[in-house]
């Protein structure tokens, strides 16, 4: 492509309102950080979508792979102890 | 995110195969990072990208009436529309660029004319009437093959397609809003209304792509819960959504065969000319080389401002590490 590199890709989380986590969105491509927000700004939040942006590097993230799946989320499938229905209360105890 | 290539033991793709049919079958989604079959990356590849490209090109038509707009009403619209357009493109870019292929890729086979887009883009917009046509009809059919791909296996080009959605009502209905005020004012204005969607009704039709018996890819699209629909049952749809609105519009559907089937539930309509799709789509439309030469244009006219920004990056860059 005429231009030069491709510009890094981003990651772009957005804040939908006050109250609520930054969630992911999508992606685009930045020449740098600054550059990142003011494109997420008008890709991802033309319509008040956001009151707030995070944008970071996609190459800066690191993720679990599939084929650690089982090992890494094991653990917390046999611990069926840590959910309340695991506790059987008479129906008759009121409030909880 | 950036896929990490996943080294399959080929003792295990039967094994992987499986897994994928499960998840698939189950109505679960797949994730860029999942193990998935060639044939399923590779069809997605070639349909999420004619969707961006689609988009990207589909910037041309209405853009052409951008600084003819009637009122500043009119042309804040269009603005704001065809600004959507582009980021519909980038979502969709996006999404593609989770199966493994680079946006630079992307690019240069649209350039190139190795990847197709939509062939109703390469119809002109003549007259002011078009604006509203198309956001009528063939935004009216975008939804109509968009909303079901909001359910499709591939979870990013899902997430994309719900938020394309979300945007798209806006489309149509300033397009419908914009034919009314048209159809209330003089006969030249209704006349010029009617000769805009007797020009677009038909390409319309095709946008749902051949008829099922010559559309070879459907049944592995759908088997993988690509594809929701089959072309011709959302063509159907198409029609039956849009009889209503023309009725009240007050304009007349240009198809002599068009009648309402007590039997079926359905409205019966004539056959698209597919000769003239197919002609389209090899290249031969209207505005075929038109559209591409403008999409080349002007990635080249912007290749100075991408420089400049790789190099200001680059500078900054050191000048954080120096100081």
């Amino acid at each position: 492509m005429s231009g030069g590199p491709e510009w890094p890709l981003y990651e772009v989380f957005v804040r939908g309102k006050r109250g609520l986590n930054h969630v992911h969105v999508g992606s685009l491509h930045a020449a740098d950080d600054q550059m990142a927000v003011l494109h997420a700004r008008d890709v991802y939040t033309r319509r008040n979508e956001g009151v707030s942006i995070w944008v970071v590097r996609a190459d800066a993230i690191t993720a679990s792979s599939p084929d650690e799946k089982d090992p890494l989320f094991a653990p917390s499938g046999d611990k069926v102890y840590r959910h309340p229905t695991f506790y059987a209360i008479p129906d008759d105890v009121p409030h909880m | 995110m950036a896929t990490t290539d996943v080294i399959t033991d080929p003792h295990h793709e039967d094994e992987l195969l499986a897994q994928f049919e499960t998840t698939v079958g189950r109505g679960d989604r797949i994730e860029p990072r999942d193990w998935m079959p060639e044939g399923y990356r590779r069809t997605l590849v070639r349909q999420i990208a004619q969707h961006a490209h689609s988009e990207i090109i589909g910037m041309q038509p209405e853009g052409n009436w951008i600084t003819r707009a009637p009122s500043l009403r009119r042309k804040a619209t269009l603005l704001a529309k065809v600004q959507d357009e582009a980021g519909h493109g980038l979502y969709l870019y996006s999404a593609c660029e989770t199966l493994g292929v680079s946006r630079t890729e992307l690019t240069e086979l649209l350039l190139a004319g190795r990847q197709k887009y939509s062939s109703i883009f390469n119809y002109p917009t003549l007259s002011y009437a078009d604006v509203g046509t198309i956001g009528w009809l063939v935004d009216g059919a975008a939804i109509c093959n968009q909303v079901p791909l909001c359910r499709t296996s591939y979870g990013p080009y899902g997430r994309a397609m719900i938020r394309v959605c979300k945007e798209e009502s806006f489309h149509q209905r300033q397009g419908y809003e914009l034919l009314m005020a048209m159809m209330r004012g003089t006969d030249e204005q209704r006349a010029m209304v009617q000769e805009s969607v007797n020009r677009f009704w038909w390409p319309a039709l095709m946008m749902f792509g051949p008829p099922d018996d010559s559309s070879p890819n459907t049944a592995q699209s759908m088997a993988w819960g690509i594809k929701r629909n089959t072309n011709d049952d959302l063509r159907q749809r198409m029609v039956d959504m849009t009889v209503p609105q023309a009725e009240r519009l007050g304009v007349t559907l240009p198809d002599p065969e068009l009648a309402w089937n007590e039997e079926r539930g359905h409205h019966d309509f004539g056959r698209p000319d597919w000769d003239e799709f197919l002609q389209v789509v090899k290249g031969d439309g209207p505005c075929n080389a038109q559209r591409l030469a403008h999409r080349r244009r002007a990635h080249e006219d912007g290749a100075w401002v991408r420089e400049a920004a790789t190099a200001f990056a680059a500078r900054t860059a050191t000048a954080g590490v120096a100081s």
